[in-house]
């Protein structure tokens, strides 16, 4: 019973891990170059601030999720996980953010301001980012997960043993 | 069952000892501070707002003049911000009303848990707002050339410097948010509760 849910454990570890990998990859190879009449347009994820600070959020965060699977059970260093677990998710949550506002301007533009959105003329990044996102999403709450759990095992808040 | 500093302690979820609890000053007055950062943030960033007249174009001697309103309800990021950060300044003031008002309250012991289960979900809300906003902003200030938006803060300047400002008082708000719950996390430490035994 405890080997099993150990396993879980490690599974889902495994999911964040790989969720935060495959955005950052989806996102840095994501590059389309059209030119129409005599302009070429090129489309890259450099072209942003907030894509970057969205890849190199998501770098460090694949590196310290990568070096966590294989932290032995009986380590004291469990409890850094707990504070490290929380400074984490914060910093993939405020990324995913930021990427996703500016995404949505690119998608739907902005009216008022006269921005007109992107997508449309570059229709294979676009679809390229958003899949990203969508990993990354996938990564934030998966560590919202984790964070919960790992309070729950090393602190016990809800009192559930008796010594 | 003797607890390690002689308090009676009960068997069960009543574990934690209301006796002689001393008030935490430090997490009060952070929380005061915190509470007064994020609900300044909000109410600068939803009063945030600029009337210009431009003049479009020129017919003869006379100029067309167009009105343009910026509002930060135009852009979803700020609406996102406000809302993110009135969050989380309603946490701060139920939590400084129950520090103050209702010490005795507890849910079955789990008056500490809840406080830092709620603190973490707030702070990734506001730092979430936080981050959405920033990028938005340098958005608006430099534009980005690649996609061909053009930057509007050379033209309404005291509405940048507003949001700004809101910006600025809400990262206060969010460190401090953090720091406050680090000290929420740690005080599920103090009740000798804590298990050696990794997960």
């Amino acid at each position: 019973m405890a080997k099993t849910w150990r396993i879980c454990l490690l599974l889902l570890r495994f999911l964040a891990f790989s969720a935060t990998l495959a955005s950052v990859i989806v996102v840095t190879t994501s590059h389309e170059r059209v030119s129409f009449l005599t302009i070429s347009i090129e489309a890259k994820y450099t072209n942003s601030a907030a894509f970057k600070y969205f890849v190199i959020a998501y770098s460090i965060v694949t590196v310290y999720g990568f070096l966590v699977l294989f932290l032995p059970q009986e380590s004291l260093l469990w409890r850094l996980v707990v504070a490290l677990d929380l400074v984490f998710t914060v910093l993939l949550i405020s990324s995913i953010s930021a990427a996703l506002a500016i995404a949505q301007v690119g998608k739907k533009g902005n009216d008022y301001a006269g921005w007109l959105p992107i997508c449309g003329q570059v229709p294979k990044y676009c679809d390229r980012v958003t899949g990203g996102l969508a990993a990354g999403l996938i990564a934030v709450i998966t560590y919202i997960v984790l964070l919960l759990h790992s309070i729950h095992t090393v602190l016990d808040p809800l009192l559930l043993r008796k010594n | 069952m003797a607890s390690a500093n002689g308090d009676k302690v009960e068997f069960g979820f009543n574990t934690v000892p209301m006796t002689k609890q001393k008030k935490d000053w430090i997490h009060l007055s952070l929380r005061v501070v915190a509470f007064l950062a994020t609900a300044s943030a909000t109410i600068v960033m939803a009063t945030n707002k600029q009337t210009k007249s431009f003049a479009v174009a020129t017919i003869g001697t006379t100029p067309i003049r167009a009105t343009l309103t910026a509002k930060f309800s135009h852009t979803p990021a700020f609406v996102f911000f406000v809302v993110a950060n009135g969050n989380a300044s309603l946490h701060n003031l139920v939590m400084i009303t129950m520090d103050i008002l209702g010490t005795k309250l507890d849910c079955k012991g789990l008056r500490l848990a809840l406080i830092a289960i709620l603190d973490l979900m707030v702070v990734t809300l506001a730092s979430a707002g936080d981050g959405a906003a920033t990028f938005m902003s340098e958005l608006g200030k430099n534009g980005n050339s690649h996609a061909r938006w053009n930057k509007i803060c050379d033209k309404f300047e005291p509405y940048c410097n507003r949001g700004g400002i809101a910006l600025i008082t809400s990262f206060i708000g969010n460190i401090l948010l953090l720091i406050i719950t680090v000290m929420s996390i740690i005080k599920l430490l103090k009740l000798n509760r804590i298990n050696h035994v990794a997960p």
